[in-house]
């Protein structure tokens, strides 16, 4: 997968972790036979780990594989229906999150647990069980923040900071409670990789300390970094467990799907780019809430054929511009061009007709309505555009279920019973269906906000792939993403959105990922102040 | 004459000044409750029954206090417990007390109160003009400014004040830290209603030492959108409803004066004010969504 990308690491990052001796007697964590189950819905079947000391134990799986219902039990939060969990050699019960933190088990979330109207000391003290005097607790953040290369100002409020620095509030929270085993759940999906790096550095420093490490993530090329042990999980069960130093993120992708992932190809001939679609001409914005990203002066040529690019830490603006682009947010006219015509000041609607097509980052409560029927919310974004779907007024509920079953059927989204509501499909089976409802009216422009967030290798594989195959079909294709390596394996050209600044888009074989993380950490900034 | 004006202020903003910083509180841990008034006037009508029968004013003060409460466990029963809407569950709560203080009090229209006896601070009571102002008042006034001080001091100083901002911030990330979110609101709510029944019970017991029905006149509203002005602010409250309380005695001394302002216009000041109010703070974004209770009306429901 990444193997021809050019990888970036500090030197000091230890690149093939020796294999621990996983002997009984360095046994932190044993869990035995751990089942919990959610109605009808086995999450986790006779679960069996074991974490030892010093250790840093990945957890891999696929979305609903029942990684999160396995470490919350460990963190308390859900209680096991069945099995026990054994910390060094005693049996114990984690009734709630307070006794977890007791045992010395600390948790760093992927949706973070922060207070965002609280300062920094206010938000550690709450996690600690005796937090004593605000002004040495502060002292303390700062001393251990600094030890450990995280630093922080106790006094910021957690609104005004940028995700990483909220990540190392929740590490530094975690680091604290002086905690023997620190579960992290997909902690590098919101770093660049520089920060990414650093991380990986406190993760050794702690596991030679001999604290355990759990951790969850997507990205198997990280996993084969820095991890020790890997457990997979599939459909809530533990079905291997590996040294993922000697395996290739391709075969542990197989292990954890459970079949071959098919490998994504961009085509063997060069893109035959075609004319300007979409041009954005200096379009600006101001933040629209204080928590809200500016758009500074931001300038793309998207041509027919092609694949571009948007990389950037969440939360730097890309919101904001996919919302300037679809028409959710109007802007002066003249700086955005479809096929030529100015329509900074049109609607979605209007923009839909010219042939392009949008789809949010947010799938449930921005992409589809949660309480409406699949064949409804394909109603909602194509009504205007020559399906047939109304006519004198009225909704056609027979051409919308014609729709509904053609976009199922080729994005493979799997769901109970026939046209349910857009909530009870799972997040990638929502992800492809709300994907493929664009991309089934093969659109001439196509602006993808994080086109497989949270979504399954699989699932992330058909959706890549359909995107590459629309643009090789002609048409103009924007991606905003987090994902480098999702970025590198399908764009043709890259830009980095940093601050609401747009870096110069790039052909993607000049790019490597320590340009792509020097821009995102503001190089794309003085670009774009210098154009 | 002014000493006697700003006598009046000190007691019509008493209530206001009560009711407003509960109900901040139940704000501040996320739950709005909009039966403040309904709370209010069973206040009011068990603070002045209670005193009535036992000839004892603290007694009375007491029932209201527990009335507030009854009817605020009600309403966190039905919002946290029944996940109902909490904005059409507190319309009801309000309707209800109304209603329900009708019924009771309909024996005690027209029958004389007590009053409640004045605090008189020795010495410092004998000051002219700030001796009756400062030094001269009822037992309520006093405790409302203690009660702001402590609500002050309580969220902003103490980890039950922080546990309280942090269940109104962002409950799941509360709970997901081994906070009992619930049992917050539930405390949170029951405060509320205290303070709300305190309120109704200073109206009928020093207000006007009587009982007269729907007494509260619109009160427990101003109370609501006092907490707004204030933007969650304890110490705002207090200049909030000093100067409703100004604005709505203003409107009296007007009339005796023979302003030639006309009498619908000056009793719709306060509800003008308040509109005002809103205005200009909505202005400063940022400060508003700091202290805005980001989870403010929102249900929660544990996951498990």
């Amino acid at each position: 997968m990444g193997d021809s990308v050019a990888e970036t690491t500090l030197p000091e990052v230890d690149e093939h972790p020796v294999q621990q001796d996983r002997s009984e007697k360095d046994t932190l964590l044993d869990a035995r036979g751990l089942t919990k189950r959610f109605g009808d819905i086995l999450a986790n079947d006779r679960v069996d780990l074991i974490i030892n000391k010093g250790e840093i134990h990945a957890l891999l799986g696929e979305n609903g594989a029942g990684k999160s219902t396995l470490v919350k039990m460990f963190y308390g939060s859900l209680e096991p229906d069945d099995g026990e969990i054994l910390w060094g050699d005693r049996r114990v019960t984690i009734g709630n999150p307070a006794a977890a933190r007791e045992l010395g088990i600390g948790m760093v979330f992927q949706h973070f647990s922060l207070f965002e109207a609280l300062n920094v000391v206010e938000n550690i003290a709450l996690a600690l069980p005796n937090p004593g005097n605000m002004q040495d607790l502060a002292k303390r953040i700062e001393t251990v923040s600094r030890d450990y290369g995280l630093p922080l100002d106790p006094e910021d409020i957690v609104a005004d900071l940028p995700v990483g620095i909220r990540q190392r509030i929740e590490i530094v929270r975690c680091l604290l409670q002086e905690p023997r085993l620190i579960i992290m759940d997909e902690p590098t999906s919101v770093l660049t990789p520089q920060e990414a790096d650093q991380l990986f550095l406190t993760l050794q420093r702690l596991a030679k300390e001999g604290c355990a490490v759990l951790y969850i993530s997507h990205r198997l090329e990280e996993v084969k970094r820095i991890c020790h042990h890997a457990t997979i999980l599939r459909h809530g069960q533990v079905v291997r467990e590996c040294d993922p130093t000697l395996e290739t993120p391709a075969s542990l992708a197989s292990m954890m799907v459970g079949a071959d992932v098919a490998a994504v190809s961009a085509g063997e001939q060069a893109p035959e780019i075609g004319e300007t679609r979409l041009a954005l001409q200096g379009l600006s914005a101001k933040a629209a809430t204080p928590f809200a990203t500016a758009l500074n002066n931001i300038s793309l040529e998207l041509r027919a054929g092609e694949v571009v690019a948007i990389a950037g830490v969440a939360g730097n603006g890309q919101g904001e511009l996919f919302d300037a682009i679809s028409g959710e947010m109007p802007a002066a006219a003249s700086m955005i061009h479809l096929d030529g015509t100015a329509c900074g000041n049109k609607n979605i609607n209007w923009r839909r007709k010219q042939n392009a097509a949008f789809v949010p980052e947010e799938r449930l409560g921005h992409g589809a309505v949660p309480g409406m029927k699949l064949s409804q919310n394909i109603v909602l974004t194509r009504h205007g555009t020559g399906d047939k779907l109304v006519g004198a007024g009225f909704v056609s509920n027979v051409e919308a279920s014609v729709l509904e079953k053609r976009i199922k059927q080729a994005f493979d989204v799997r769901m109970s019973h026939d046209d349910p509501e857009a909530r009870s499909l799972s997040g990638g089976n929502l992800q492809k269906f709300v994907v493929g409802r664009e991309l089934d009216r093969n659109p001439g422009i196509l602006v993808v906000n994080q086109p497989t967030w949270g979504v399954d290798a699989g699932a992330a594989a058909l959706i890549r792939q359909a995107l590459i195959d629309l643009a090789r079909s002609g048409s103009a294709v924007l991606v905003i993403s987090q994902d480098l390596d999702e970025i590198f394996e399908i764009a043709d050209r890259i830009a980095v959105i940093s601050r609401g600044f747009l870096s110069e888009a790039e052909p993607a074989t000049d790019m490597t990922r320590e340009r792509v993380g020097l821009l995102m950490a503001g190089g794309a900034e003085t670009q774009g102040e210098v154009a | 004459m002014f000493e006697a004006v700003l006598l009046t202020v000190i007691t019509a903003a008493t209530p206001l000044l009560i009711a407003a910083v509960g109900e901040l509180v139940v704000e501040r841990s996320g739950v709005l409750n909009l039966g403040v008034e309904g709370m209010m006037i069973m206040g009011a009508v068990i603070g002045f029954a209670v005193a009535n029968q036992t000839g004892s004013g603290s007694l009375g003060v007491v029932a209201a206090v527990v009335a507030g409460m009854a009817m605020s466990a009600l309403f966190a029963f039905l919002v946290l417990f029944l996940v109902a809407n909490q904005v059409a569950t507190g319309l009801a709560l309000t309707i209800l007390g109304i209603g329900l203080s009708g019924m009771i009090g309909e024996a005690f229209i027209g029958v004389p109160g007590l009053d409640l006896p004045q605090l008189y601070i020795p010495v410092l009571s004998e000051i002219p003009f700030i001796g009756p102002v400062f030094f001269q008042q009822d037992a309520l006034v006093y405790l409302s400014f203690a009660l702001v001080a402590a609500v002050a001091y309580c969220l902003f100083r103490t980890r039950l004040g922080l546990v309280l901002r942090a269940v109104g911030d962002n409950h799941g990330s509360a709970h997901a830290l081994g906070y009992s979110v619930l049992k917050i609101r539930f405390m949170a709510i029951l405060f509320g209603g205290a303070c709300a029944g305190l309120a109704g019970a200073y109206l009928s017991l020093a207000y006007t030492p009587q009982w007269v029905e729907n007494m509260t006149a619109g009160r427990g509203w101003i109370a609501l959108a006092l907490v707004v002005f204030s933007s969650w602010l304890p110490l705002r409250v207090v200049v909030g409803a000093y100067l409703f309380g100004a604005v709505s005695v203003l409107n009296l001394h007007a009339q005796a004066l023979e302003f030639d302002i006309p009498s619908q216009l000056l009793s719709s000041l306060p509800y003008l004010a308040t509109i005002g109010v809103l205005v200009l703070i909505s202005a400063n974004r940022r400060l508003t969504l700091v202290n805005t209770p980001a989870c403010l009306g929102k249900p929660f429901v544990p996951d498990r």
